[in-house]
């Protein structure tokens, strides 16, 4: 599998490009729309959410704490729904390549991956361009980044495979993922601080696979600390096994996949 | 070594309810499928380099599914499939391409799909481009190409790199004429450089011009393996008779027989004889009705294919439920698409002498013979049969297109009428020098 991945490098990263171009192919503002799209979701829950919570985000006394609090997890949070989301339906959306030519399969989510980090980083870079605008403080600490989004990625890419693959035959998967994706939302701390939760209710919090991983770009990010390591050696244990069981589910799978599509 | 080898292959497609005993099955647990459809089973052949193969089959006969196993994009469910060489297969041309991106971006994606890497791409694309033969479209988004051009680019993109095995799955069935010789000029120039070739399509022309084996395929089981005149015989045997069996044994014997014993009786067996098409467009006022029809050549009834320029006989019986004293007998012909190429009457052929009446109850067979000047391909016949006056025909009854009429000749022409052009030099040659 990952030896056809490799020898299809060059298409992998082609699509990517070509993905990317055809997106903006018409607009006027091209990729700025990449940028502008979360920036104007950050923008609305500041305005609305900021006036009601800015006073309970402790340990910062920046005026635009929420705002910045707010951008660090939606980073997180926009790679790991993205790369879930089009997983989701991936292999739907190609069935009719997958029935027609012959091609390793594993590239289709691999071109996913690549244009939804890809965008997450032009995302990043603009949002490091307002931290500045705001006068946040950038420290060595961000270098954090590098192995957490790479968490993320993982684990999204492990609970998308499996998603998408079990999708191909029940669709219904399809229809209810968003529902939860909509709800684990709601249930992480990205637009809301983790202490406005009583305190008897926060150990539900360790159920959330995304909480660690929001938390860490919050820590980072926010208050420029490093990253509770010990928190993050859980979930990129539970990661891996999702990882494996997501690349063997679709090994076994892809010869079934077309004869169904 | 051969080049393809297709060892006892099935496919079944299987269907599990609930769906979690298939997930089960992916974990090693052996969970019987709920219902388990069988689209091919026990096909054995071996393909060796520079054959060029047909396959032919009736719809659903397993063809595509047969072409996928082999184009690597099913798996088949038993059997083995051993291929040594590259295959490039045409399941559908201009598969994957994107309409926002331009033709050479696409054929870029297009031929990395097929597993190229870029340099290679790139040394590829001047020929692309020429083959394609689109100008400057090249370089404009696909959004705004005709869907011949679609086909075009598409075509060049597969075909830029010669395969060892390259399979064609009734996707030249587009774009013009011009590019179709294109493309099958291509084809044979690969053939002639070794690259085995495997042709899907319903236009036993096509197979029998570009192909030395024929596999038949019916109800997913390989019916028969050999050279294209053959099978082909046995194929529109099979086609023309599928809802009666019995029928066409009588008319492949080769028969001069009297038309009244073919067609005997009074009941109506128009649509039980080979040939008859179910999509006939019937019609009239009524007050007659076409209830059997016998096509004879060569002294055979019936026949499944009838030679360029034979002379054929067309019979049609006919009883009328009321008396007339004027009645004409007509028939048509046309091609497949429509086109009309001959239709004549009883009126017009006996320049208005004959004149027939008839009472209520009476049968009779009408009988028409003319020679089959056509090139190879398939036609329509329709037959007809009405009242009165030239200047004012009452239709009684029409059965139009009702016939399907298949005609081969050895020699090609272009075109469709056979004018049997003769050819000679009227001078000796002059050499001014």
């Amino acid at each position: 599998m990952l030896r056809g991945l490799w020898q299809y490098r060059h298409f992998v990263l082609s699509s990517i490009r070509n993905e990317m171009v055809s997106r903006f192919a018409r607009s006027k503002l091209g990729g700025l729309w990449m940028i502008i799209n979360p920036l104007s979701q950050v923008i609305i829950y500041a305005l609305i959410l900021s006036n009601v919570l800015a006073a309970k985000l402790p340990g910062i006394d920046n005026q635009y704490a929420y705002a910045i609090y707010l951008m660090a997890g939606l980073l997180a949070w926009t790679l790991f729904s993205e790369i879930v989301g089009r997983c989701l339906n991936l292999f739907i959306e190609q069935g009719n390549l997958m029935k027609k030519v012959s091609f390793p399969r594993i590239t289709l989510p691999s071109i996913v991956v690549g244009s939804c980090l890809l965008n997450n980083i032009f995302l990043f870079v603009s949002m490091l361009g307002i931290f500045a605008l705001l006068g946040h403080q950038f420290t060595v600490v961000m270098f954090w980044l590098i192995p957490v989004t790479f968490i993320v990625m993982l684990l999204a890419i492990g609970t998308g495979l499996i998603l998408g693959v079990i999708n191909v035959f029940l669709r219904d998967i399809g229809q209810v993922t968003p529902i939860i994706l909509q709800m684990l939302f709601w249930f992480t701390p990205i637009v809301y601080p983790v202490t406005i939760i009583p305190e008897a209710y926060q150990h539900w919090l360790n159920l959330n696979p995304v909480y660690p991983l929001t938390n860490a770009y919050q820590q980072v990010l926010v208050y420029g600390n490093s990253p509770q390591w010990e928190s993050l050696i859980n979930i990129t244990v539970i990661t891996l096994l999702l990882l494996g069981l997501s690349l063997f589910l679709f090994r076994r799978a892809s010869a079934e996949m077309a004869d169904v599509l | 070594m051969s080049l393809l080898s297709v060892n006892n292959v099935g496919k079944a497609f299987r269907s599990y309810n609930p769906e979690w005993k298939r997930f089960a099955n992916w974990f090693g647990l052996s969970v019987k499928s709920t219902e388990e459809r069988w689209i091919l089973r026990h096909i054995s052949f071996e393909i060796h380099a520079g054959e060029a193969i047909g396959i032919i089959g009736q719809n659903g006969a397993g063809k595509s599914t047969l072409l996928k196993m082999i184009a690597g994009t099913l798996k088949p469910t038993e059997g083995q499939i051993q291929i040594n060489g590259r295959i490039a297969a045409i399941l559908e041309l201009g598969m994957g391409f994107n309409p926002e991106l331009t033709g050479r971006q696409n054929v870029f994606h297009a031929a990395g799909l097929m597993g190229f890497t870029s340099k290679q791409i790139q040394q590829a694309m001047p020929d692309i481009e020429a083959f394609a033969e689109i100008g400057e479209y090249f370089d404009e988004p696909v959004r705004i190409y005709s869907s011949g051009m679609g086909t075009r680019v598409g075509f060049a993109v597969a075909t830029a790199f010669r395969p060892d095995i390259f399979i064609v799955d009734e996707a030249l069935a587009v774009g013009d004429a011009l590019f179709q010789a294109k493309c099958y000029e291509r084809i044979n120039l690969f053939k002639k450089q070794g690259t085995t070739l495997i042709l899907v399509t319903h236009s036993m022309g096509d197979i029998v011009k570009h192909c030395n084996r024929v596999l038949y395929l019916r109800e997913g089981q390989l019916k028969a393996d050999g050279c294209p005149r053959d099978i082909s015989n046995i194929y529109m045997d099979d086609l023309f008779s599928s809802h009666k069996k019995k029928l066409v044994n009588q008319s492949v014997v080769e028969t001069a027989n009297d038309v009244s014993d073919v067609m005997g009786g009074i009941e109506d067996n128009f649509n039980t004889r080979p040939g008859y098409r179910k999509e006939e467009h019937r019609w009239g006022d009524g007050g007659a009705r076409i209830l059997d029809f016998l096509v004879r050549a060569e002294n055979q009834d019936y026949p499944t294919v009838i030679m360029s320029n034979s002379k054929t006989e067309f019979y049609f019986k006919v009883v009328f439920d009321k008396g007339c004293d004027d009645i004409t007998a007509g028939i048509l012909l046309k091609t497949h698409d429509g086109v009309f190429l001959y239709g004549t009457n009883s009126f017009l052929i006996s320049e208005g002498k004959q004149v027939i009446s008839v009472e209520e109850g009476d049968i009779i067979t009408f009988k028409f013979v003319f020679k089959m000047s056509l090139n190879a391909g398939h036609y329509l016949m329709s037959f007809g049969i009405s009242e009165g006056p030239q200047e004012l025909l009452v239709p009684l009854e029409r059965r139009y297109d009702s016939v399907l009429i298949t005609i081969d000749r050895a020699q090609n022409f272009w075109g469709m009428v056979d004018f049997e052009a003769e050819f000679g030099l009227t001078e000796s040659k002059i050499n001014v020098q």
